[in-house]
């Protein structure tokens, strides 16, 4: 991975914010979850977001979109801060992408309809130009053959790339990617790697919950290191890979890192 | 260390046929029926039986007589050709009552109206079952009820164009309403306008048109009613009602809202609690305290009300159980997408849910079409007990008794199969996880 070429004139970050976190705190019954995280994201970002089962980074990143909802702080994404209010969860929902460890594509759907889905009937687009747009997305993530196709009928890393075009279609600012190659067979990953390269490479803010520390190194300004819901160390790839601080960090890179 | 004799070969082989006894019907039989000593036992246990029951039976069906004016006669027949111990069926009474099996005492000079009717009734199904015919026929499928209603029970025509205006009313309150309250509250708001036509504007209008224009068909009592018209009129008006309301009352009992919830699951519970001939006896009786003394509400359209009721808390269940077996990943996806609730449900999770729950569907439905014999309890002309008793009656067919079973079972038995049938090439269609 690291040896790849990579194209970084259009990665950069800027100082506008993308998604303020206060102070945030969850809980799943009497369990603490997520404890006091505090985050300040940029636009043009790209995060890693690592640690072992259980630390809560899912759940983080699943807070950003509401999937999960925080009991406690602040979540403020492109503006909008995310409380009870339907309104604003589907307008954030909107401007936020997420591609999911199990894909999650429409069984029921062509690959083409499970991308014009959402333009139709969220952002009310006429059908022609929707499908003109998964068209253009579903080239980029190089399957534009299969669009007729079902998800039942295509391999794990082809449905997850179509997932991430089904995102892309939606032109959101923020993408989320949790655990996005997690289910995958070794080979398919890289093509799932190479589809996040790209995005990364135009630009896109993106979180990523991932184990595949050649593409933390290769393409994230970011990594944090997440333990029992908590924030444990965030630094630039390269002083984190080298130079870990914390106990716990050095324990974790080295089971990951040593087989 | 092993020998072997390098190898390439010159010529391809044709493809031959599998020797004798591997092939056809005969390895069939030997697989199926004869494949060890237990299984050849039961097989011939089996032909045994077969012929016993066919013994009995192909003769009574051969010596049918479809020609007399009554079960003497018929006798007589049987007996003269076929010897003094022959038995046989006497399909006669099927010719000469078969119109009281379909149309009960509906009056025979206007037989052409439900025979139009449900020609009709074809017309409107046709689209919701065959996908591939045009979109616009759903416009005569949604008006159907109305002039279905009309044709069989007649009197003026203004009557059920008044109750569509109600239908027109909610639509035009939901959509002034819908952009700022959101869905429940705004069809709840309809519904309340629409009954509020229905109830206090309905009879004086209509009969007020009918005293200008008075266009209409000759009434027909509901009493008059019976047989398969009776059983079809309610079991596809039940049909038709029960599954979106079954698929509200299943939405409802997951819903995050209390009150919704705990409504849901009491309706559900209390319904599949209590058998349906109670229900139908609180439909023909009880009903009767609860209205005002002099409203007549039509018996038909109680019981329809009643079995919709307890067929939707069945479907209730069904469609849950489609619902569970759909992973959280996909509400997660349409969630993240910026789907609201309805889009969600109407987009992703119901066509998934139901496709999932269409087998538990049809069962339900064939059982709800089958019970419409049990409206024999509250009086009305059921073709298995009702009209078989108005037949028996007639001193012409006193002691008949297979023959009307048979009749009437094998009518029923071709529309289950059929909407069986129908429901496994729907599954096949629809099928498209590739598993």
């Amino acid at each position: 991975m690291a040896e790849q070429a990579i194209d970084r004139s259009k990665m950069m970050v800027s100082d506008e914010v993308a998604i303020q976190i206060n102070n945030m705190n969850k809980w799943y019954g009497q369990f603490h979850v997520l404890r006091d995280v505090n985050m300040t994201v940029y636009k043009g970002e790209r995060i890693v977001i690592c640690g072992p089962s259980g630390s809560g980074k899912s759940t983080l990143i699943r807070c950003i979109n509401r999937l999960e909802e925080h009991q406690a702080g602040q979540i403020v994404v492109d503006g909008t801060e995310l409380t009870n209010d339907l309104k604003n969860i589907d307008k954030v929902r909107s401007e936020v992408g997420m591609v999911f460890q199990h894909f999650n594509l429409f069984p029921h759907l062509t690959i083409l309809e499970n991308c014009t889905l959402a333009p139709i009937w969220v952002r009310k687009i006429p059908k022609r130009e929707a499908e003109e747009t998964a068209m253009h997305f579903l080239s980029k993530v190089k399957i534009p053959d299969q669009a007729h196709k079902y998800p039942g009928q295509l391999s794990g890393g082809q449905q997850q790339r179509v997932a991430i075009a089904r995102s892309l279609c939606m032109k959101p600012r923020i993408m989320l990617f949790d655990e996005p190659t997690s289910a995958l067979d070794p080979e398919m990953i890289k093509e799932v790697l190479d589809t996040m390269i790209e995005l990364a490479e135009e630009g896109m803010t993106m979180l990523c919950v991932t184990h595949e520390m050649g593409f933390a190194q290769a393409v994230a300004n970011r990594v944090i290191f997440m333990d029992k819901g908590q924030i444990v160390e965030q630094n630039e790839p390269r002083e984190f890979f080298n130079n870990p601080q914390s106990e716990r960090t050095k324990l974790f890179l080295s089971q990951i890192l040593g087989h | 260390m092993t020998e072997f004799t390098p190898f390439v070969r010159t010529d391809m082989l044709e493809q031959r046929e599998p020797p004798a006894g591997q092939r056809g019907i005969i390895l069939w039989a030997r697989e199926n029926l004869f494949s060890g000593p237990m299984n050849t036992a039961l097989s011939l246990i089996g032909l045994v039986v077969i012929l016993w029951l066919a013994s009995h039976m192909v003769p009574w069906l051969l010596h049918g007589v479809w020609n007399a004016n009554s079960l003497t006669e018929c006798r007589e027949i049987i007996t003269a050709t076929w010897g003094p111990d022959a038995t046989g069926a006497c399909w006669a009474m099927v010719r000469e009552r078969w119109h009281q099996y379909v149309f009960g005492f509906y009056p025979m000079d206007l037989y052409w109206r439900p025979t139009l009717a449900f020609v009709l009734m074809l017309v409107a199904i046709a689209p919701i079952l065959y996908q591939s015919l045009p979109r616009q026929m759903m416009w005569f499928t949604a008006l159907y009820p109305f002039v279905c209603y009309w044709l069989l029970w007649g009197g003026t025509i203004w009557a059920p164009v008044v109750v569509l205006m109600g239908f027109g009313l909610f639509a035009l309150v939901f959509r002034l309403l819908v952009s700022g309250l959101g869905v429940p509250v705004s069809a709840g708001l309809g519904l309340v306008a629409a009954a509020a036509w229905w109830l206090l504007v309905q009879t004086p209008l209509s009969a007020a048109i009918h005293s200008v224009l008075p266009v209409g068909l000759r009434s027909v009592d509901s009493d008059q009613f019976g047989g398969f018209l009776l059983s079809i009129v309610i079991g596809v008006t039940a049909i038709a009602a029960s599954l979106p309301m079954g698929i509200l009352l299943a939405l409802g009992r997951k819903s995050d809202m209390m009150l919704v919830r705990t409504l849901s699951v009491g309706f559900i519970e209390f319904i599949r609690g209590v058998p349906l001939i109670t229900l139908l006896f609180t439909a023909s009786l009880l009903l009767q305290y609860f209205l005002p003394p002099e409203t007549n509400f039509d018996i038909i359209l109680r019981v329809i009300i009643l079995v919709t009721l307890f067929a939707a808390a069945y479907i209730a269940e069904v469609i849950r159980g489609g619902l569970a077996a759909l992973p959280r990943g996909q509400y997660e996806a349409a969630d993240a997408l910026g789907l609201d609730y309805w889009q969600a449900q109407r987009l992703i999770i119901m066509p998934q849910a139901l496709k999932i729950s269409i087998p538990g569907i049809v069962s339900s439905f064939i059982g709800l079409f089958k019970d419409t014999t049990l409206v024999a309890f509250v009086g009305l002309q059921d073709p298995l007990k009702g009209i078989t008793a108005v037949v028996r009656a007639d001193i012409n067919w006193k002691g008949i008794y297979w023959e009307p079973y048979i009749f009437a079972g094998v009518i029923f038995f071709l529309i289950c199969f059929g909407m069986s049938r129908y429901s496994m090439w729907l599954e096949r269609k629809l099928k498209t996880d590739h598993r």
